[in-house]
């Protein structure tokens, strides 16, 4: 459940321009696309939904939790823990291998370190064999995909995608997009897809246009 | 107490002691025996030189030497007759001679193959264990050796000769005092009434260290600098490390890492660069020592010690220890107002 009531919100440095956000209500394992022309604010939304950003106005609660109530210790705790964001330019611990980035992941996340289940995604993104690489050794496509593997490996309250299929040709893009279903729907998390392709469109039924 | 002819103190001693310098000149057995008569005088220990052997300096003294430097034989027998010489470990080990074994001296101090003493061989009866002293570089015999061998190079200089005979000589006089008010009162006598003169070792080194203070000093100021420097490297690096990696850093916050653990995160990386830089420049340090050392123990077979690591390092270390936590607060500052949603936006 997500809910995020009469947002706004301004760069300090820019004080002159304020997004307005419409209002987001997602049900219990409800997915929603965020459609808009670029500029427009949908890294900023997604930021906001995150905690990482504070909104001028307005408040985001995940579940019965408002996220402007919670002290930064509480934030930090409850961002690492119920949060997975996929980031549009993806970023990772660079020294650090595959398996290792997904392992502090999960060790920050405070959860019990699941084995199994992070053998199962490696399996689905297609990640086993290169799980020992460094994370400079990879392909875009497996950087991509091992991105998507961090956002969700925790079992996320919600999952907060920015772009993940802005690299990824048709055949890639589709299963991307069924992966992220699937897995909102094995961790009964909310997805939250930010996008301008096309291609994704026809997945999702609910759109919000910016 | 060092008793020798007049000259240069700081010669004497550095002749007498440490064996770097040339003697002053001999003085009359007579004479050193005369002081020695004296009631202050605990012990006082004869000694004669100006031959060599490849370099190594032969000594004529008493077994009293080798006792105050507390040297006891590794191998074989100490000397008992004339023409009988014990080793110094390490003139035994360079000059590869074993028990058994003789040589020649030549005359003077430093290696020359024209006047070589050659009808009054030595042969080595002993061989010393290492002491870490001036006593491992030289070749010790009796008195009597060394005064045979000059009255053998005397026979043919006829007028020289019957000098000797009558008087024998010695280089210089070691002296050890029941207490320290008699050495100086028979310091000031022997250099006002006699033709000798007394120095005292531990002064003159330490106006030797004076004259040399000024070189002291500065490598001091140096290494300060380079301290500095250092420290302030530590400082720029991490500033750098924080900086190039923003991205990391603001990930792990989305991870749901706290401030502080990225502290620490930077600090261990911190601790780990001076460490390994500590320990590093600890052995760099040694093998440098270790270096000049058999260097300068080829060229004026003197000889620097290797130790374990001593208190005043321990005490850089804790130094190193403070200033990489006050390097990291210092770099870590940006970490506290760290923007996460720039740095990631921020493609």
């Amino acid at each position: 459940m997500i809910r995020t009531t009469s947002l706004r919100f301004a760069y300090q440095n820019t004080k002159t321009h304020t997004f307005y956000f419409p209002d987001i209500d997602l049900s219990f394992e409800q997915n929603a696309l965020i459609l808009g022309s670029s500029g427009i604010g949908k890294t900023t939304l997604l930021h906001l939904l995150a905690g990482l950003l504070v909104p001028k106005k307005g408040n985001v609660f995940i579940g019965s939790t408002c996220v402007q109530e919670l002290t930064r210790s509480q934030l930090n705790n409850f961002r690492g823990e119920h949060i997975g964001i996929i980031f549009q330019r993806a970023y990772f611990m660079k020294s650090l291998s595959l398996i290792e980035n997904l392992k502090i992941r999960e060790k920050l996340s405070k959860k019990t370190m699941d084995q199994e289940r992070r053998i199962r995604l490696l399996e689905k993104l297609d990640l086993t064999e290169v799980r020992n690489k460094k994370v400079q050794e990879l392909s875009e496509g497996q950087r991509q995909r091992l991105s998507i593997a961090l956002g969700i490996i925790h079992k996320p309250r919600v999952i907060l995608a920015d772009e993940p299929t802005s690299n990824l040709d048709d055949k890639n893009c589709e299963r991307v997009v069924s992966l992220l279903k699937k897995e909102a729907q094995i961790c009964r998390s909310n997805l939250i897809i930010i996008t301008h392709d096309q291609r994704v469109k026809s997945h999702f039924d609910k759109h919000i246009i910016l | 107490m060092v008793v020798g002819a007049k000259g240069s103190p700081l010669q004497l001693v550095l002749s007498t002691i440490l064996h770097v310098d040339n003697p002053t000149g001999n003085i009359s057995l007579d004479e050193a025996l005369r002081i020695r008569k004296n009631p202050m005088i605990k012990e006082a220990i004869p000694v004669s030189y100006g031959d060599n052997y490849k370099g190594y300096k032969i000594l004529g003294t008493s077994n009293q030497y080798l006792h105050k430097y507390g040297a006891t034989c590794k191998e074989g027998k100490l000397n008992t007759k004339n023409f009988e010489a014990v080793l110094g470990s390490g003139a035994a080990k360079n000059l590869n001679l074993s028990i058994g074994n003789t040589f020649l001296g030549s005359h003077g101090l430093v290696q020359n193959e024209i006047d070589v003493h050659d009808e009054k061989p030595f042969a080595v009866t002993g061989i010393l264990a290492p002491t870490g002293t001036v006593v491992d570089h030289l070749i010790i015999t009796n008195l009597e050796s060394i005064w045979e061998v000059h009255e053998h190079v005397d026979h043919e200089e006829q007028e020289r000769h019957e000098e000797q005979e009558e008087h024998k000589e010695i280089t210089a006089l070691l002296l050890n005092f029941r207490n320290p008010i008699g050495a100086l009162q028979l310091s000031r006598s022997i250099n006002k009434n006699s033709s000798l003169q007394a120095a005292f070792p531990k002064l003159e080194i330490d106006r030797l260290l004076k004259f040399l203070g000024v070189g002291f000093k500065t490598i001091n100021s140096i290494a300060i600098a380079i301290l500095f420097v250092a420290a302030l490297s530590i400082f720029i690096s991490l500033i750098k490390t924080v900086r190039e990696r923003k991205h990391e850093l603001a990930l792990l916050r989305t991870y749901g890492a706290t401030t502080f653990q990225l502290l620490k995160l930077v600090f261990l990386e911190a601790l780990f660069l001076s460490v390994v830089g500590f320990i590093l420049g600890w052995f760099l340090g040694r093998l440098g020592l270790l270096l000049f050392s058999k260097l300068a123990s080829d060229t004026y077979t003197y000889y620097l010690g290797i130790s374990l690591p001593d208190t005043e390092e321990f005490f850089i270390f804790i130094i190193v220890f403070f200033t990489t936590i006050l390097a990291t607060i210092l770099a870590s500052y940006s970490l506290f107002k760290l923007n996460i949603s720039k740095i990631l936006a921020d493609a």
